[in-house]
């Protein structure tokens, strides 16, 4: 897997490089630094999920549960910081709750056989439904002063947002070359009964990748929770459709079986760029969530026409 | 790869006329050519003294050739009734379907036949029998002039095979021509009146039955030419080192299997497709792990209760069916090869050195004479031989004491099929226990120090090199499965 090769990815990267040349044109001033800030630190989470949704999609399963956990997990974090616990422990038992979340998918498509859709689409409702009953709906508030931007400045902490975010999708992108366990999810992902009659254990594969799942669930929470100054309890809600149409975008094919990590940073940057290009084109915002469909109808149908050829190719061939 | 070369047979209103050949002598094919289920590149076929050529299998069905086949192929969340009024066109506008009408016609077509449930049934509450049967109501309900009977009685009892029987009589007292394919000599005796045996996609004799004794067949079937060469082995195996005693895997259709493997040996795993000898070996792997039995490893009793658990006792098994399971197409050659043995070319901490993974792999791709532009190409990309060296490779890799091979040498090339055997002897030389699953009989003679044959989930006996014979393993594998079904 030479990931930094565009391979499948060479669509986004295309259509990503027009819209960024038609916005250089007609509206420069979307390139200026404040607006571009703002626009990575809103797709931060995005793109952590989405980094998860990719490994997830890989093994041919989905996680639509993400969103839920999500606010649980910015929750979790809020209620230890203002009780007292410093941010990094607080952040760290975020990110522990979503790994743990994580482990409660992964154990029932892996060990119970349950379809993950089914799986994630009871967890999504009951994890938001708990949180509500849990909380009241209420948000919290009167954090410590330590926990936004991690009690640096406002431009330190966004620094640290971002470029912990690239720390990790660098991390994933290494881990998918050189890690013998990362190995095994794509094994896994291309022919489960191939990996299997290898020796590798697929099941400890799918668990092992919807808890990695959660806990990436869990760091894009915090990443997100501590630009505010409260946390809400309904954070995250649509942000799993938000990663999967960036995973798809970018060129993985929701089949499973391959991927692209470099794809999904594209897909978050082109679908996350569409709404602000709109505005500052002059054009209605209503026409995102349209455009947005018509991204990933065109890359859905580039990924079958492709099928379509292979398949004739080797009929061909035999 | 052409299954089939060249086929002729005719065929008599009223007659059973039986097809007999080795596992792929062509008979499937030959099936699905005259149900149309794929078509001839050339060739013609007459119903009733017209030229037809049928499309597909719907129009196949039109002229009046149904099939039946071992495994019923059925909706098994659908009735009876409904399975057999989907099968046929209802003729009316809007193919509207009377569910009254075909309810009752289900229950005329089931009466003839001797079935005694209910139309409205589910198909999966039948048994495996019960659903045979509807497959042979809905031929029937085509008003079948040819019928195609593949193996029908391979998933029945005793009494549903007489029963079965009994129809077959009766469809041929009506005029009905029947084509009938079986294994068991038996059952060819009772029914066929006359017989065309198949080697190699060819059809080689068609003999009336009263004519021909189970003798004649058997060497009619065999009857082909060792056509490789095979290397000279001279090694002699040395101490026992894979025991198996009363192995079983029920749910597998392992029933009773116990053997010896030999340091440096070959034993070759002979029997007909369905005797076992895949599931034998996926139990011994611990893709089915045994229910009961002993297993030996150097005198020393184990389990395999997973795969992973048979690769850390250095047993490898590179399965049948390569193009699906034995490598993974989508990766690199470097990648497969490495696959069932990460730890070897990786930290303690699970990160690969991927230098010391492509050297591996470009070691094995000299050794083997893998032909591909580099090791980073993927599987997929290459030749069948090739591919099977690669899944070779990536068991070789893990260093095994024991090899197991599922038809090591299937739809690959002779030139591929000769460096292979070379290989096999090769690495019995060096002291590993090689267990070779194989449908070719030549291959089996030519390569094995003894030779074990599988009929009905049982080693239904074990031949010695000096005195096996492609008629004596034949003999073993067919006389057994009647018996034991």
């Amino acid at each position: 897997m030479r990931f930094l090769r565009l391979g499948r990815a060479w669509p986004a990267f295309i259509t990503l490089l027009l819209v960024l040349a038609g916005l250089a044109v007609a509206a420069p001033e979307f390139f200026a630094l404040q607006n571009l800030r703002d626009l990575a630190l809103t797709n931060v989470p995005v793109l952590l999920v989405a980094l998860g949704m990719t490994l997830v999609i890989v093994l041919g399963q989905i996680d639509i549960s993400a969103g839920s956990i999500f606010a649980i997990c910015a929750v979790a974090a809020g209620a230890a910081a203002q009780s007292g616990l410093p941010i990094t422990l607080a952040a760290l038992l975020g990110i522990f709750v979503g790994l743990l979340l994580g482990a409660v998918n992964g154990v029932l498509i892996s060990y119970v056989r349950a379809p993950s859709i089914v799986v994630t689409l009871a967890t999504m409702t009951a994890w938001r439904e708990a949180l509500r009953w849990i909380t009241g709906g209420a948000w919290i508030e009167n954090l410590p002063p330590g926990f936004q931007w991690f009690g640096l400045s406002q431009t330190g902490g966004q620094a640290v947002i971002v470029l912990l975010s690239l720390a990790v999708f660098a991390a994933i992108w290494w881990a998918s070359r050189n890690l013998a366990g990362f190995r095994m999810i794509f094994a896994a992902g291309s022919d489960a009964a191939a990996a299997n009659l290898a020796g590798i254990d697929t099941r400890l594969v799918l668990l092992s990748v919807f808890c990695l799942m959660g806990a990436l669930t869990g760091f894009a929470s915090i990443l997100n929770a501590v630009r505010f100054s409260d946390v809400p309890a309904n954070a995250g809600v649509g942000l799993e459709l938000k990663a999967i149409a960036a995973v798809v975008v970018g060129g993985t094919p929701i089949t499973g079986g391959r991927a692209t990590l470099l794809g999904t940073l594209l897909g978050v940057c082109l679908l996350g760029a569409l709404g602000p290009a709109l505005t500052y084109l002059g054009l209605s915002a209503y026409w995102e969530k349209a455009i947005q469909g018509v991204i990933i109808l065109a890359t859905v149908l580039f990924e079958a026409l492709r099928q379509s050829r292979r398949s004739t190719a080797t009929q061909a061939a035999v | 790869m052409r299954a089939l070369k060249g086929v002729s047979f005719d065929l008599v209103r009223g007659e059973v006329h039986a097809l007999a050949g080795e596992n792929g002598a062509g008979k499937s094919t030959l099936i699905k050519v005259l149900t149309a289920a794929i078509q001839p590149d050339e060739g013609e076929l007459w119903l009733d003294g017209q030229r037809i050529h049928p499309r597909d299998p719907f129009q196949a069905r039109a002229a009046g050739i149904a099939a039946i086949y071992q495994q019923p192929a059925l909706f098994p969340h659908l009735t009876v009734a409904e399975n057999i009024a989907l099968a046929g066109d209802s003729g009316s506008p809007w193919h509207r379907i009377s569910w009254a009408q075909r309810t009752a016609h289900a229950s005329a077509l089931l009466q003839r036949i001797g079935a005694n449930f209910s139309p409205s049934a589910l198909v999966s509450d039948l048994t495996p029998a019960e659903q045979q049967l509807v497959e042979l109501a809905k031929a029937l309900d085509a008003n079948a002039r040819v019928l195609i009977m593949d193996e029908p009685t391979a998933a029945l009892g005793e009494q549903d095979t007489q029963n079965l029987y009994r129809i077959v009589d009766d469809l041929k007292s009506k005029g009905v021509a029947i084509v009938y394919i079986t294994h068991r000599f038996e059952e060819l005796m009772r029914l066929a009146s006359r017989v065309t045996v198949l080697r190699d996609g060819n059809s080689i004799d068609t003999r009336r039955m009263d004519s021909v004794t189970q003798h004649d067949l058997i060497r009619l079937m065999v009857g082909r030419e060792i056509d490789t060469v095979f290397p000279v082995r001279d090694t002699v195996p040395g101490e026992v080192m894979l025991e198996l005693r009363h192995l079983r895997c029920a749910r597998a259709g392992v029933k009773d299997v116990s053997l010896t493997l030999r340091r440096g040996e070959v034993l070759g795993l002979s029997g007909l497709i369905g005797s076992g000898r895949t599931q034998m070996a996926e139990t011994i792997f611990g893709l089915t792990p045994a229910e009961s039995g002993e297993m030996l490893l150097n005198g020393k009793i184990v389990s395999t209760p997973n795969p992973q658990a048979a690769r850390s006792l250095g047993i490898a098994y590179v399965p049948e069916d390569r193009r699906r399971h034995g490598v993974v197409m989508a990766l690199p050659i470097d990648q497969n090869i490495s696959l069932a043995a990460l730890h070897r070319v990786s930290s303690a901490a699970g990160m690969i050195d991927l230098k010391r993974e492509r050297a591996a792999a470009q070691g094995f791709q000299t050794s083997l004479s893998i032909k591909a532009p580099s090791v980073e190409t993927v599987v997929q990309n290459l030749s069948g031989g090739n591919q099977q060296k690669v899944a070779l490779a990536r068991w070789l890799f893990t260093e095994p004491r024991i090899l197991i091979l599922d038809e090591p040498t299937q739809g690959i090339d002779v030139g591929a099929k000769a460096e292979i055997y070379r290989l096999i002897a090769d690495l019995a030389g060096q002291g590993m226990a090689i267990l070779m699953i194989s449908s070719e009989l030549p291959e089996v003679l030519g390569l094995s120090d003894r030779i074990a044959v599988m009929a009905g989930g049982r080693i239904a006996g074990i031949l010695d090199r000096s005195e096996a014979t492609a008629h004596g393993v034949m003999e073993l594998a067919c006389r057994t499965t009647g018996a034991a079904a």
